[in-house]
């Protein structure tokens, strides 16, 4: 257990001519929670996503419990990547909610929930729907187990996006500015549900551009830009930092 | 009048040589079709490429030179097939590309959020497939496809041309023997309409049914 749970080392990532990870490098233990952040462009988002290898990352490397995820050696020339099941494998370990919710149209907020404890975890259809109706109790939806994205606020949607990644109990939860898609009123709701799950002591990375609940929820803050980490320290740390570009940054969301 | 009438078994074994060709097209043209469909959505460059090239081939031509061809031009490299097999495969190939598109399309109407959501909680590529992408593109499948399936009906009266008995050349044989043109067309005309009355009924019916799929 010495190991941190996941080890980003020297990352790097491009999309064409566009260098957007610029050699990244962090750690995050078991049990902390991590707020992401930084002006859009900075490269949050693609962190997060080569994380959970939704994005294939080019240079250096990312470790969870000491495996590397995104290719079979942790570098040279080399390196294969991994087969697209092996990735499966690695994503179903890694919990993450997005922006945009990307509940599945078709299938009730329980069987959103259900369809990866069943077809993943292998659950029987009673385990899974227990499961499914407990975490869906656990972010206040109950009423709404039958409804479909389409008859739920935003809000309620967010929701179901946490339920389904965390019924999955991944070793850690992603959460890519999950409030950004949402009416200001509804906010509070689905910060709420993210707040119960930090008391769980859940492992989580955090992209958000909502301050106050970074400083009250995280055991660090790093703040990015342009592609690298610029500061990396506790919430007291950050926000008492003389770092010009990070004052320039949070002057700018304040207004 | 009553000649017409009389022959009324006839024009039934006519149509239901007619169904028997449209009900095989549709069952290939679908399969493969949405095989290949996924093939060009998701496959490796060249098998993108390759059926690209065919599926544009294929629909750039008249489907009745198409079953000419199966049925006329392919003995030339020693492949024989009776008229009613040529027919079948002639429309077949020719409803694969239509299928491929209506495929391509449908998933493409797919937001590749629901796929990386489908990533996300550990899903294969396959999995992913039959649990979200397939139910979602359905919505966007069958209208297109169902068209489809009528166009295959009406289309099939061409396989009369190179001597397949379906409804349409069933009628032509009638109407040699008892020269009653016009009551002959119009027991066609009002046979063809049900087939295709009844599809273009149940495509209201699926299309409501999958409509509360929203995005």
């Amino acid at each position: 257990m010495s190991h941190p749970l996941i080890q980003v080392k020297n990352l790097y990532k491009s999309f064409g001519d566009t260098e957007v990870l610029k050699g990244v490098s962090i750690d995050i233990n078991r049990g902390e929670v991590v707020s992401i952040i930084g002006p859009s462009g900075s490269g949050k988002t693609t962190l997060l996503r080569c994380i959970n290898v939704l994005t294939k990352y080019d240079k250096g490397s990312i470790k969870i419990d000491n495996v590397e995820i995104g290719y079979t050696s942790d570098d040279g020339k080399n390196r294969k990547e991994r087969s697209e099941n092996q990735l499966s494998e690695f994503r179903s370990e890694l919990g993450m909610v997005f922006q945009l919710f990307y509940l599945f149209p078709h299938l009730t907020a329980l069987e959103n929930v259900m369809l990866g404890l069943r077809k993943v975890r292998k659950l029987s259809k009673v385990k899974a729907t227990d499961q499914a109706k407990y975490w869906l109790q656990r972010v206040g939806l109950t009423e709404k187990i039958n409804s479909l994205p389409s008859e739920m606020s935003g809000g309620q949607q967010q929701r179901v996006g946490i339920a389904r990644a965390v019924a999955m109990d991944p070793k850690v939860l992603l959460l890519d500015e999950i409030t950004s898609a949402l009416d200001p009123e509804l906010v509070g709701e689905v910060l709420e549900v993210v707040q119960k799950l930090v008391e769980d002591g859940m492992t989580m990375i955090i992209v958000t551009h909502e301050m106050s609940f970074a400083k009250d929820v995280s055991n660090r803050i790093v703040f990015m830009d342009e592609g690298k980490i610029e500061i990396d320290g506790t919430p007291s740390e950050i926000f008492d930092s003389k770092n010009e570009r990070l004052n320039t940054f949070l002057a700018r969301i304040k207004k | 009048m009553e000649a017409a009438l009389s022959s009324l078994p006839y024009l039934m074994d006519g149509l239901l040589v007619t169904l028997q060709v449209t009900l095989l097209v549709v069952v290939f043209a679908t399969i493969i079709g949405v095989i290949l469909g996924v093939g060009i959505s998701y496959g490796p460059l060249w098998l993108r490429i390759i059926v690209r090239i065919f599926s544009d081939f294929i629909r750039g031509i008249p489907v009745l030179v198409l079953i000419f061809f199966v049925y006329y031009g392919l003995p030339a490299i020693g492949i024989n097939m009776e008229t009613f097999t040529a027919a079948v495969v002639a429309l077949s190939i020719f409803k694969i590309s239509h299928v491929i598109e209506n495929t391509r399309g449908a998933i493409q109407s797919v937001h590749h959020g629901q796929m990386e959501a489908g990533k996300a909680i550990g899903l294969k590529f396959h999995e992913r497939l039959i649990y979200i992408i397939f139910p979602i593109a359905l919505r966007r499948f069958l209208p297109p496809w169902i068209n489809s399936v009528a166009d295959t009906a009406k289309g099939s009266a061409l396989v009369s041309l190179i001597g397949v008995v379906d409804l349409m050349l069933a009628m032509q044989k009638v109407i040699g023997r008892t020269y009653e043109a016009m009551p002959v067309y119009i027991v066609g005309l009002i046979i063809y309409f049900i087939i295709n009355f009844s599809l273009s009924l149940s495509s209201r019916k699926l299309e409501a049914k999958y409509a509360f799929i929203k995005e």
